[in-house]
């Protein structure tokens, strides 16, 4: 084991402290400053984001036949009655977000082309996936539709 | 007080009162009528605006056949803009409904309202397609080489944000237009979710859910998207394109000015008889100063390195283009109306849905894939053009256009073949359609890889990696794939505007739309 000289008064520092208290100013303002700005990176996402109430009642119409889309006024959402029950088909479509209109055999979109059949599948166009299935309770003679909650297609309310 | 100093002093006074004029004059304008080398160039730099430029510029950088003053029309129009659309801000309200009323007003009540509206709208369009052609300028006559490598990614981030401001003008009358433009625009951004989606990992990194929900502050298009689009309109665009502005014609100058070739004074010859101001004070007699150098003193009968004085020559110039910028604008604006559609109607889309003109590419591309086509390709084109002046680091050309290997008959070669096969594709997938029609449970991916956009791009990109090894020269790949982009741009455009009818089904002609 080797003795370590003793280091003396006058040897120059490793970093002159001047230099060291300069830089460790710099430093730390530079960390609140990305903290302060990695807090206000919330701002941009409201607590609760203003948008209207996804839920909406509606009543079928007597008249309406087994698997003809209804969509009531104001909505986008298209509701079916099967013998196997009631379901509905959100008709925002799935490219980007286009109301899609009633077809001959199903849905087409006005904006780029996505056509879709009657369950939502896609049968043409650059859509990615099918239109979603939203879920559908019951309220009284009414049915009350849930725009924000997608079920599995399929999933009828019998 | 004495009669005796009183009357020298009201003297003075009315002395001062009468050259009050003339003394305001000099404390506005010091150094006087610029008339003399020195004080034409204190016009220059003890001007705060002016002093971006230098105070002489080579005659090489005032020919039409330079810059065609692209750069200044940019400008122009961006200053037109600036000013109507402050005007525009004393009557619009960035609120849902009450916007389109605003504008409704503007259009119908205020006075002079729908003038200065369609000068603003004209200008804006003016703006977009002089920041084009000022890109392909530069590209063209090789002026993004070195010094000047930088201040081309300037321009680029200058043209983001002119389209920038463009699109989100778009969208504050809150018209169909306007709804539909941003709700597609919104979920382009939300697009990545077509790759995450099909990778099924949405759940856990959603960067396309972000985007939208950033644009838009909320779920839905409504009163949090318009009032962040009018702030991005009015105050964080204009303030970075004004700073990005500032440096960039700053550069030109530090730079060295417009690009020039090496052998520009021998191209140039001898200034024509009548240029003048030259150099004013011009020295009449040379000196062979024999110790020093050998020959004559080279600035005799024209300013050093073949500069004429900025003022009058290049200020001149550049405020006629302004002038003619300005003329345009008004006479568009005199026969032409901005649209205005029925209000915003979140359950019935516009049909067909049509993006502003120069997103119509892109539109097209979307068509048939929204993450390649809105983000993928888009991106690939930026980085590409952001890469060209770091991987072209030749000499040959520069200053000329369509100067360095390949020259004239590439361009022409890559015009052909950019249209041509633009126009192949388009056409097969017209007739054909595309994978989802013939195999419809395809997975999205393989779209996604595998659409016209993405193809065309790999077909562009191979036939610049040809012209790379037959002329030998990036330059060479460069100038194909530029040209290419700007066919395929140019022609998806017109596709997009004059073929595309309601439900994006391919027409001969507009007249041939069903109606609804």
């Amino acid at each position: 084991m080797t003795t370590m000289s003793k280091s003396s008064r006058l040897d120059p520092e490793p970093m002159p402290r001047r230099d060291f208290l300069g830089l460790a100013a710099m430093w730390a303002m530079g960390a609140s400053a990305a903290f302060a700005l990695l807090g206000m990176l919330r701002l941009p996402r409201a607590a609760v984001l203003p948008a209207p109430s996804k839920k909406f009642k509606v009543a079928l119409p007597e008249s309406l036949a087994d698997g003809e889309p209804f969509v009531p006024a104001g909505r986008s959402v298209a509701l079916f009655k099967d013998k196997e029950g009631v379901y509905a088909v959100s008709t925002v479509c799935t490219h980007l977000g286009c109301i899609v209109k009633q077809s001959a055999d199903g849905f087409a979109c006005p904006c780029h082309g996505s056509e879709f059949n009657k369950d939502g599948t896609v049968k043409k166009g650059p859509a990615p996936k099918a239109l979603p299935w939203l879920a559908v309770t019951k309220d009284g003679g009414a049915f009350v539709v849930d725009e924000g909650k997608v079920v599995d297609p399929g999933t009828r309310l019998a | 007080m004495s009669e005796a100093t009183t009357e020298p002093a009201m003297g003075r006074f009315l002395a001062n009162l009468r050259e009050i004029p003339k003394t305001f004059r000099e404390s506005f304008v010091r150094g006087g009528a610029p008339t003399t080398d020195r004080t034409r160039s204190s016009f220059v730099f003890g001007n705060v605006f002016l002093h971006l430029h230098a105070v002489r510029t080579h005659r090489w950088s005032l020919r039409w056949s330079t810059t065609a003053g692209l750069g200044i029309v940019s400008v122009a129009a961006f200053l037109i803009t600036l000013i109507t659309g402050v005007l525009l801000m004393f009557y619009y309200k960035p609120y849902p409904d009450a916007a389109y009323v605003s504008i409704k007003d503007i259009h119908f009540v205020v006075p002079t309202g729908r003038f200065i509206r369609n000068i603003h709208r004209w200008a804006a369009n003016v703006m977009v397609v002089a920041v084009l052609l000022h890109m392909a300028r530069v590209f063209f006559t090789g002026a993004y080489r070195k010094p000047r490598e930088f201040n081309w990614l300037v321009g680029m981030g200058l043209l983001v944000i002119t389209l920038g401001l463009s699109f989100t003008g778009y969208l504050l009358p809150w018209d169909q237009l306007a709804y539909w433009a941003i709700t597609i625009g919104a979920n382009i951004a939300q697009s990545p979710q077509e790759v995450t989606d099909a990778l099924k990992i949405t759940q856990y990194f959603d960067p396309g859910g972000m985007q939208r929900l950033l644009l838009l502050g909320s779920s839905d298009v409504g009163e949090e998207a318009l009032i962040r689009f009018f702030l991005l309109h009015v105050m964080i665009l204009p303030l970075a394109l004004v700073a990005l502005l500032g440096v960039h014609m700053w550069r030109v100058r530090k730079d060295g000015g417009i690009a020039r070739p090496d052998d520009a004074d021998a191209r140039l010859g001898p200034p024509p008889a009548d240029t003048y101001p030259v150099f004013t004070e011009a020295p009449q007699k040379t000196y062979q100063i024999a110790t020093i150098v050998k020959g004559r003193t080279p600035a005799v009968g024209k300013g050093p390195e073949n500069t004429v004085p900025s003022m009058p020559h290049l200020f001149y110039a550049e405020m006629g283009v302004a002038m003619l910028t300005v003329l345009v604008c008004v006479a568009l604006a005199l026969v032409s109306d901005a649209p205005l559609k029925e209000l915003a109607n979140p359950n019935v889309p516009e049909n067909p849905a049509k993006a502003p003109w120069y997103f119509l590419g892109l539109q097209e591309l979307v068509a048939y894939s929204a993450f390649m086509g809105g983000i993928g390709i888009p991106s690939i084109v930026l980085i590409g053009l952001g890469l060209i002046p770091y991987l072209d680091r030749e000499k040959e050309g520069t200053g000329l256009w369509f100067g360095g290997p390949g020259g004239v008959p590439l361009v022409i070669l890559s015009t052909v073949y950019g249209f041509g096969t633009a126009l192949a594709l388009e056409a097969f997938a017209i007739r054909f359609g595309w994978i989802r029609q013939w195999w419809p449970d395809v997975p999205q991916l393989v779209i996604t890889a595998l659409n016209p956009g993405t193809v065309l791009t790999a077909l562009y990109a191979g036939f610049s990696i040809w012209a790379v090894k037959k002329w030998g020269s990036t330059r060479a790949g460069a100038l194909a794939l530029f040209t290419c982009f700007l066919c395929g741009f140019i022609l998806l455009t017109i596709v997009g505007e004059h073929f595309r009818g309601p439900n994006w089904v391919f027409y001969w002609s507009p007249s041939e739309w069903p109606g609804h």
